[in-house]
């Protein structure tokens, strides 16, 4: 529903003589309408659905027209079921070929959630043709693209998909200043410690404690400072946010403050003013005032909030861990934390997501670790949890070192003739020749993990990795700022460059 | 008669394939029947080598002919093997076809066809350049046919599916020609045609045939299993993996079906059902306990739900149950076992040694779990008792398998009285966590004691300013800061 919400709210639907809106379950449908519409995704189990409500309409003997609409297109497979289930005749399909949302000045979103399971998951091609379609359409509005770059096998195939959608068209792209140069196609699978760690700018924690949808994010009483909750609209609209979404967390209470601070400043110039200097004020400058005010206090707020939640989950001791882990450093330690964390039942998508790091960034977990560390998660969160632990193995997230990746006797025997320090950096070497796809191999080439001499200035910082508090920068923007042209200022430069910048 | 003609009909003006049909059943409908009229009246013009016009059966042979005879008889004293497949095996069964749909010249329309001929459709007889000599005003623009099926190739099929056009898979008959069409689909990266293509497959090829297949294409194979699970095709899922030897998937898979199952009984029984699964080893211990924690959970809640009705348990009374113990985790369940049985012997269901025995639970999670149930009844003495070990000579200690911090953090998390955590604090092992857990929660004793453990005469008198006017602990500092004994850092 969220996506239609950035595009039509209930009264505009209602303009249309849309009477009530239902969400499509496996119950009958309430209403008493002559017609009905179903806006839907292409998914087998709605046209189940969709199906008993016919077929429970025919059995009842009523009669209504049914009207079926696929966004962004529909799956032969929903026609078969549709057939299958004897209701093929009684619906009219059709196709809403929505495809990108913008989401804020410079983010478009695709809005497709379920992409990321049937692909890496499932290994279903169902929405590579959406993908490429997306591109064309990008293509058509401010393209053309002079140059395309990808990496992983997805990409390739949306980018050949898209070409030869491309070729097929007769669009003239001649004559017109393209508004987007370059293209970067990037699997997700290609950098996965990026979703893993933490968050610390403030979109970010806003995001984790609040949770942005399409946008916008619901704030309670706690936020808000009155007994109701309201939807807020986070995109570059609201001054404030657009000041502080991509700053660290720890520069932004000194932000707020500062803005605080002026605010007041601003409103207390109304004491030496006159009468025409007044109305001047209350007719120019207090509603922006006003506006000002309100945003300054409920980001204030979800500071607070953002602050007392974390606080309560030892957020410092697991950015801790997390940056032991992109080291390297202490990985016995970092395995204990998220055995406590499992242990605690603090949380069990928390508790996965450390787990899933950890095997990560050291190529998979010992098995001993691995055992154990499953035992106790079925043990905290529940036995059905073995089929969890199945699919990310499955899909690579979380997996278990196979004999071939541990210290060989050679390296072993030759580890114990030399220092320890030196043992180490042997040590390195042979496992790196050791492992396939490996993070340390990769983060060391780009330089992803950042060198420091003594503390790294945050407020700042020279490279990107401050998103993560120094420890890492995104794999994804890394690409980028290499391969582009070096023009501007690290910091200047994120202003165009998120961690996922096409979803 | 009539009514075997009407059937002939309906195959005819019925799409095998009517998923790919966007376009309105009317139109089509109406086009055939232009078609079928200007075949019927071919037959006048159509000037033929044979005299008789021909009947044909379904496998192609004219009726009468030796072929069709033999087949006759093969049929009507064979048993017909159960298969589940279509009209590719086509049965000599069915009768001729009657006079009016096909009674014209099929073999001079096929002259020139290499193939056998397959399934007569009407456009390809339009398709025949022959006829197009012979009745020049029944030419139409191929795109008014609406792709009913022609000649489109495997690879032009999948480009028209991926503009979502008609498409009719039918005329893809011969094994190899299927293969061709979904190797073209995986090459065009549409999972919907690839889907589509799949099923197709599924209806016309027997499944060993196709899983024979799809043993060699993983991308299609993926897609096919895909579908199947979202389809709920249970048996049919299982049997493919079973065939590709995935042998553990197939154990999971079933193992999956016990989400859907509400009953809490019938859930057991499943559950008990899939120990017997090819689970790998580890996984078997795992399904092993899920299916004893159930069993547990069941009789334990059937108990417990009497002694809450019964009014007679204070602690039932007291701390009345939110929710019922079915279906939680096993730490749940060992924390409820806690809270509300601690003082059971081990012989019973719902003690909870009883259950840290038969799930081999560690020390570290025991430990951590019946400390938070006994904090949260503010059993102070249970706490204790739970972290206290007496060694050989009968001395006491204090130990934590958890660390001292934890504990401290679970008892005020618990409101726990000072004195309560004083003591707990006391005994974090690292100082700077230790003055700052004192700190916070103001276990002043704890702080001065560091303090002149580590001989620290500043931050001592800072902190006098903490504590109350006139009490014991502010006389303490003052004493010690006045102590000539204490060789002061600072």
């Amino acid at each position: 529903m969220s996506p239609l919400d950035r595009i039509a709210n209930v009264s505009v639907l209602k303009q249309h003589e849309v009477d009530k809106l239902y969400r499509v379950e496996n119950r009958p449908a309430p209403s008493t309408s002559d017609q009905l519409c179903f806006l839907v995704r292409p998914r087998v189990r709605t046209m189940r659905y969709i199906a008993d409500i016919v077929n429970a309409d025919k059995m009842s003997g009523r009669s209504r027209k049914y009207k079926i609409i696929f966004s962004p297109q529909k799956f032969y497979a929903c026609e078969m079921v549709l057939e299958e289930e004897g209701v093929f005749g009684d619906v009219t399909c059709d196709e809403w070929s929505f495809y990108l949302l913008p989401l804020d000045e410079d983010i478009i979103s695709m809005e497709l959630p379920e992409f990321f399971r049937d692909y890496f998951l499932e290994g279903d091609h169902r929405w590579i043709n959406s993908v490429a379609r997306a591109l064309q359409l990008l293509n058509s509005l401010y393209g053309p693209f002079s140059r395309a770059y990808g990496i992983g096998r997805c990409a390739k195939m949306s980018y050949e998909l898209w070409r030869d959608l491309e070729e097929e068209s007769e669009s003239d792209g001649q004559g017109r200043k393209p508004e987007i140069g370059n293209i970067f196609l990037m699997d997700r699978d290609t950098d996965y410690v990026t979703a893993l760690c933490s968050q610390v700018v403030y979109e970010g924690l806003v995001d984790d404690t609040f949770r942005i949808k399409c946008g916008s994010v619901d704030f309670g009483p706690e936020v808000t400072s009155s007994d109701k909750s309201i939807k807020v609209l986070l995109n570059a609209q609201d001054k404030i946010f657009s000041q502080i979404r991509n700053e660290h967390f720890s520069s932004v209470f000194g932000f707020l403050s500062q803005k605080s601070r002026n605010l007041q400043a601003q409103y207390d110039r109304r004491q030496g003013m006159d009468i025409k200097q007044m109305k001047n004020f209350v007719s120019q400058e207090l509603k922006g005032l006003k506006q000002e005010h309100r945003l300054l206090s409920l980001h204030i707020g979800a500071c607070e909030s953002i602050m007392k939640k974390k606080t309560k989950q030892d957020f410092q001791e697991m950015i801790k861990v997390e940056h032991a882990l992109l080291e390297g450093f202490d990985i016995r330690e970092s395995t204990s934390f998220i055995e406590e964390h499992i242990d605690r039942q603090v949380s069990p998508i928390e508790s996965l997501r450390l787990m899933c790091l950890l095997s990560i960034t050291e190529n998979g977990l010992i098995p001993k670790d691995y055992r154990s560390l499953k035992t106790q998660y079925l043990q905290s969160y529940g036995p059905e949890h073995l089929l969890t632990f199945h699919n990310l193995k499955h899909i690579g997230l979380l997996t278990e070192q196979t004999a071939g990746e541990t210290l060989t006797a050679m390296e072993s025997r030759v580890s114990k003739l030399v220092t320890d320090r030196a043992a180490g950096k042997i040590t390195d070497a042979f496992n790196s020749l050791a492992k396939k796809s490996n993070f340390r191999a990769i983060s060391k080439k780009l330089s992803l993990i950042p060198r420091v001499d003594g503390e790294y200035n945050l407020k700042m910082p020279r490279d990107m990795a401050y998103v993560f508090s120094g420890a890492y920068t995104p794999l994804s923007c890394k690409i980028i700022e290499q391969v582009s042209p070096p023009t501007r200022s690290p910091r200047a430069e994120h202003r165009f460059v998120r961690p996922a910048p096409l979803r | 008669m009539s009514r075997a003609r009407a059937d002939e009909e309906e195959y005819w003006h019925s799409s095998k394939f009517r998923a790919f049909t966007f376009d309105d059943e009317d139109d089509e409908l109406s086009q055939l029947k232009e078609s079928k009229r200007a075949v019927n009246s071919l037959r006048d013009i159509v000037d033929d080598d044979d005299d008789d016009l021909e009947k044909v059966s379904w496998s192609g042979e004219p009726v009468g002919s030796i072929s069709w005879s033999i087949k006759e008889t093969a049929s009507s004293s064979s048993s017909l093997e159960g298969r589940d497949t279509s009209l590719q095996k086509g049965s000599s069964s069915y009768s001729a076809l009657p006079k009016q749909v096909s009674s014209y010249s099929l073999s001079s329309l096929f002259k020139g066809r290499n193939r056998l001929p397959s399934l007569p459709s009407l456009s390809d007889a339009f398709s025949d350049t022959g006829v197009k000599n012979y009745a020049p005003e029944l030419r139409r623009p191929k795109a008014e046919y609406k792709d009913y099926s022609n000649d489109w190739s495997p690879r032009d099929t999948v480009r028209r599916m991926q503009r979502g056009k008609v498409c009719s898979l039918e005329r893809f008959r011969s094994l190899q020609d299927k293969l061709v069409l979904l190797d073209e689909a995986v090459a065009g990266h549409d999972g919907n045609v690839i889907t589509a293509v799949l099923i197709f497959l599924k209806r016309t090829l027997r499944r060993e045939v196709l899983f024979r297949e799809l043993e060699v294409r993983q991308v299609a194979l993926c897609h096919l299993i895909h579908f199947l699970k979202e389809t709920g095709e249970q048996k049919l899922l299982l049997d493919l993996l079973r065939f590709l030897d995935r042998t553990e998937e197939v154990a999971l898979s079933q193992y999956r079906e016990h989400l859907n199952i509400q009953d809490v009984e019938k859930k057991r029984e499943f559950l008990k059902g899939c120990i017997g699964l090819p689970f790998s080893a580890e996984d078997i211990s795992h399904i092993q306990d899920h299916y004893t924690l159930l069993e547990r959970q069941i009789i334990i809640e059937a108990n417990d739900r009497h002694l809450a009705m019964a009014g007679q348990s204070e602690i039932f009374r007291k701390y009345p149950r939110k929710a019922s113990i079915l279906n939680m985790p096993l730490v749940t369940t060992l924390f409820y076992s806690c809270f509300y049985h601690y003082t059971e012997a081990e012989g019973t269901f719902s003690s909870p040694t009883n259950l840290k025995k038969t799930f081999k639970i560690p020390d570290k999670q025991y430990v951590l779990t019946a400390l938070a149930a006994r904090a949260k009844l503010r059993a102070w003495e249970d706490v204790d008792a739970l972290l206290t070990t007496k060694n050989w000579l009968g001395y006491t200690k204090k130990k934590a398998p958890i660390g001292f911090h934890r504990v401290v953090e679970i008892l005020q998390r618990n409101n726990a009285p000072v004195q309560v955590l004083q003591e707990y604090v006391r005994l974090v092992e690292d100082v700077e966590t230790r003055l700052n857990l004192a700190t916070k929660y103001k276990c002043h004793d704890v702080v001065i004691d560091t303090y002149r453990d580590l001989k620290d005469r500043i931050q001592l008198m800072a902190y006098k300013c903490k504590v109350e006017r006139g009490s014991a602990e502010e006389e303490k500092i003052n004493s010690l800061l006045s102590n000539m004994q204490i060789r002061w850092k600072n």
